[in-house]
């Protein structure tokens, strides 16, 4: 596997590169069940997904679909029951270990006991890096998500946008060349979230990073994604999967164009036929 | 010119009297002393009657009441006698002399501190211990908690005798009395606050493949800070109980607990109960320690107010 530098040397002799195509998640025939005392449960069935580096990819569906499960799959939090993945062409374990990814959970999930530069600093701390090179990325970091001037408060004395966006920068302080994102905005206002996902968008852009994100909200996966992968649950499974073609650099105002609406559209008719009344 | 009362400063603090915890507390210390006073008057009575009869002295409600409150040996002795006799012992004699009550405070105290310290490292030991291994939890937990179903005041004295047995007495084995009682509320406070980080703290260290030792003192240590420190403050209040009791059985000439058997061995009523009053004035201090230095450093964790 080439690391960021070459990569970046690669592109600048060839311009936009086959590199691109690397595959970056690799599912075949992914299955996983949990074993309840009320018998099996089958979370992910037949699972057949490929993300490609620099892929913005959202997994979309109700609740119960099995989408976390997926997500928490690649990170190597569950263990599948079938099938095979990969991940950056090694298995979850062996990514988690080289911790080849960032992870954005739900809640901010921040330490209350830490401040906001130390938080950031985590898993920097667990890495065993220099003191400057902390010190160095964090900065970086927080300046990335606009939370500059905060280092030092703690977690409680921020908003629930501005826990959450700390988050983000601490996982895009491990400079992952991938970043799992759990509906990492659900808990958030309307309005944060879209000012949120704008910023994430221009972070995608601006960066070479593959995100594979989480979300029950159909015009953020819309607005989001370069491909919609489209579940149901009972047995968690994938239904669709949709391109969305929209420039990389697209605002927020895309969501009132014909074409995002058309897309919005082809994903709801995917949840809707994929979801049984009789619950 | 009229003065507005609401803004004198009577006023002032009369209103601050009503509005803090003040008012309250001393209303009920005030309830205390009189169902005290009462108490003391019912219980000395009987004795006292028999007193003036014996004596052939006409008495009436006044010199009674007036007499019950200043026997030498009461069954309930009244506040300001247990106050004076407080007052004589701790501020009326040199604390080196064997009469004196800070002396004997601090012969219970050194004993307290030492089993403290050694019940809140084992505590938090076996807690760490419980945590971390399954086979522990399984193995240590029933122990831990038959340990202490057993009566510290029949367990004391063989303490006492094994350790006499092989050369240790004095401090030691008093401190082991302590240490006894004071570890059980450092490991189950410590075990709940190790494991009470949340599900997804617990995931977010595991994406970073951090290791057990960095689980520990970067998420597992930290969490359990606030139920440390509810645990110490029963932990050392246990430890002063568990001195005190280790002084008993041992026939020892110095400490609170000493002073509370050489009282009930003479019939001196007033010097238990000032040795007594003394013991938890002491350890309602201690725990007011802890609940500074708790505050203090629970503040420069950040943990919200």
């Amino acid at each position: 596997m080439l690391g960021k530098e070459e990569m970046q040397n690669v592109e600048d002799e060839a311009g936009v590169v086959d590199l691109k195509t690397r595959t970056v998640v690799n599912c075949q025939d992914l299955s996983l069940t949990f074993e309840t005392a009320d018998g099996p449960v089958y979370a992910l069935s037949d699972i057949n997904l490929r993300v490609e580096h620099g892929e913005f990819v959202s997994f979309i569906g109700p609740s119960g679909c099995g989408k976390t499960t997926l997500l928490r799959t690649i990170a190597d939090l569950e263990k599948s029951t079938g099938g095979s993945i990969t991940v950056n062409g090694v298995t979850p374990l062996e990514a988690r270990m080289n911790r080849d990814y960032g992870y954005v959970f739900q809640a901010s999930a921040l330490y209350p006991w830490r401040t906001i530069e130390k938080n950031v600093a985590l898993p920097l701390e667990i890495m065993g890096l220099s003191a400057a090179e902390q010190k160095q990325r964090v900065a970086k970091n927080l300046e990335l998500v606009e939370l500059v001037g905060f280092e030092k408060k703690f977690p409680w004395q921020l908003s629930g946008g501005m826990q959450q966006r700390v988050s983000i920068a601490r996982a895009l302080c491990l400079e992952p060349e991938l970043l799992l994102m759990d509906e990492p905005f659900g808990a958030l206002d309307e309005i944060v979230r879209d000012h949120l996902n704008e910023q994430l968008l221009r972070l995608w852009d601006k960066t070479d990073k593959t995100v594979v994100f989480v979300t029950h909200s159909i015009p953020e996966a819309v607005f989001l994604s370069s491909k919609i992968i489209v579940m149901s649950p009972r047995p968690g499974r994938i239904i669709d999967v949709i391109d969305c073609g929209f420039p990389r650099d697209r605002t927020l105002d895309i969501r009132e164009s014909p074409e995002f609406l058309e897309v919005a559209h082809r994903v709801r008719e995917g949840l809707r036929s994929g979801h049984s009344y009789e619950d | 010119m009229k003065t507005d009362r609401n803004n004198s400063w009577a006023g002032r603090i009369w209103r601050g009297f009503i509005a803090g915890n003040s008012g309250p507390v001393a209303t009920l210390s005030l309830l205390i002393v009189v169902i005290w006073y009462g108490g003391a008057v019912y219980m000395n009575t009987p004795w006292q009657i028999d007193k003036f009869q014996r004596a052939k002295i006409d008495w009436s409600m006044t010199s009674l009441v007036r007499e019950t409150l200043r026997q030498d040996r009461p069954v309930l002795p009244a506040p300001h006698q247990v106050l004076v006799e407080m007052n004589n012992t701790i501020f009326g004699k040199k604390i080196t002399s064997k009469r004196s009550l800070v002396y004997h405070t601090w012969v219970t105290l050194s004993s307290t501190f030492l089993g403290f310290v050694i019940g809140t490292l084992l505590g938090g030991l076996i807690a760490v211990g419980i945590v971390h291994v399954v086979t522990l939890e399984k193995s240590l937990m029933p122990w831990v908690i038959s340990s202490q179903t057993i009566p510290i005041l029949a367990l004391a004295p063989m303490i006492i005798v094994v350790l006499g047995a092989i050369g240790l007495k004095g401090l030691v084995p008093k401190a082991i009395i302590s240490m006894y009682l004071c570890f059980f509320p450092v490991t189950i406070g410590m075990v709940k606050g190790l494991r009470s980080p949340n599900p997804l703290q617990m995931d977010l260290i595991q994406t970073y493949n951090a290791n057990r030792w960095q689980t520990f003192w970067k998420l597992r240590f930290p969490s359990s800070v606030p139920f440390l420190f509810a645990s110490l403050k029963v932990a050392i209040a246990a430890s002063l109980v568990g001195a005190i009791v280790g002084e008993m059985p041992t026939g020892a000439q110095a400490g609170l607990g000493a002073r509370l058997l050489a009282g009930s061995y003479y019939g001196q009523t007033i010097q238990i109960w000032s040795a007594l009053l003394t013991a938890a004035i002491v350890a309602a201090l201690m725990v007011a320690l802890i609940g500074v230095i708790e505050k203090s450093t629970l503040k420069r964790m950040g943990i919200q107010p």
